[in-house]
């Protein structure tokens, strides 16, 4: 066995060392809230199937301050996760043309804005008035 | 036959995640996690009676499955890729069975629940 012990540089903190690390770390951050909702989701579907006293605990549950609290959270990491996400996309999907032309990137950007903000009052009115 | 890789799937479920949680989840959570716990708007917007409806439908079934199961494969995915960022760099295998393992249970059992309602 070897006994040599090569000098590894500690990488320890290495996103607190420039302001687009930061930026980057909170981006991927976000999917940690993604996940703990989608298991909220998924655990109220649950209770769903139980019925209706099981549901009623379900919605008692999420009226916990902590609760109120994480949900406040990851309603700005979703906006975040959103923002970000209009943003890559343009770079990572085939090159869109409109008569022999390129759409440029930020309009595909600006595109998205618009299609989120009419998704999002499409669903807030079904759910609200539906 | 030469072995393939199996990332185009893990990477198209994290895409259509990804739109999915862009284009819904705020509102859902507004709705759910902020504005009826805090009776901002009623309860009745969710009740059981009418989630129960929903959930009854086809469109409901299919609904509720991808706002669930869509937006994990989103999140873990991402969670996988950035463990070397945070300086876990073994255990590969552990963690892809551990987190897309997690993904298809998130996706299995509410298409089991959801055939049944």
């Amino acid at each position: 066995m070897s006994t040599r012990k090569p000098y590894v540089r500690p990488m320890t903190g290495w996103w607190l060392k420039n302001p687009v690390y930061i930026l980057y770390i909170l981006r991927e951050s976000t999917a940690v809230f993604v996940g703990i909702y989608a298991v909220i989701l998924l655990v109220g579907l649950i209770r769903l199937s139980s019925g209706e006293a099981a549901w009623n605990n379900w919605l008692a549950a999420m009226q916990n301050p902590g609760a109120v609290l994480f949900h406040i959270v990851a309603l700005c990491a979703a906006v975040y996760h959103a923002i970000t996400w209009f943003s890559v996309a343009p770079k990572v999907m085939p090159p869109v043309w409109i008569n022999n032309e390129k759409v440029p990137v930020e309009k595909i950007v600006t595109g998205q804005y618009i299609l989120a903000g009419i998704i999002y009052l499409v669903l807030l009115g079904l759910i609200l008035w539906g | 036959m030469s072995k393939r890789s199996n990332e185009p799937i893990v990477w198209s479920l994290f895409g259509a995640g990804g739109v999915v949680v862009a284009f819904s989840m705020p509102v859902f959570i507004l709705i759910t996690g902020i504005a009826v716990p805090l009776g901002i708007v009623s309860e009745d917007v969710i009740s059981y009676e009418r989630l129960a409806g929903f959930a009854g439908s086809w469109f409901g079934k299919l609904f509720l499955l991808v706002i669930i199961s869509l937006p994990l494969w989103q999140s873990v995915h991402r969670i996988f890729l950035s463990l070397h960022d945070f300086g876990i760099t073994g255990g590969e295998i552990f963690f892809r069975v551990v987190l897309y393992g997690a993904a298809l249970w998130g996706t299995l059992l509410p298409l089991f629940l959801l055939v049944g309602m």
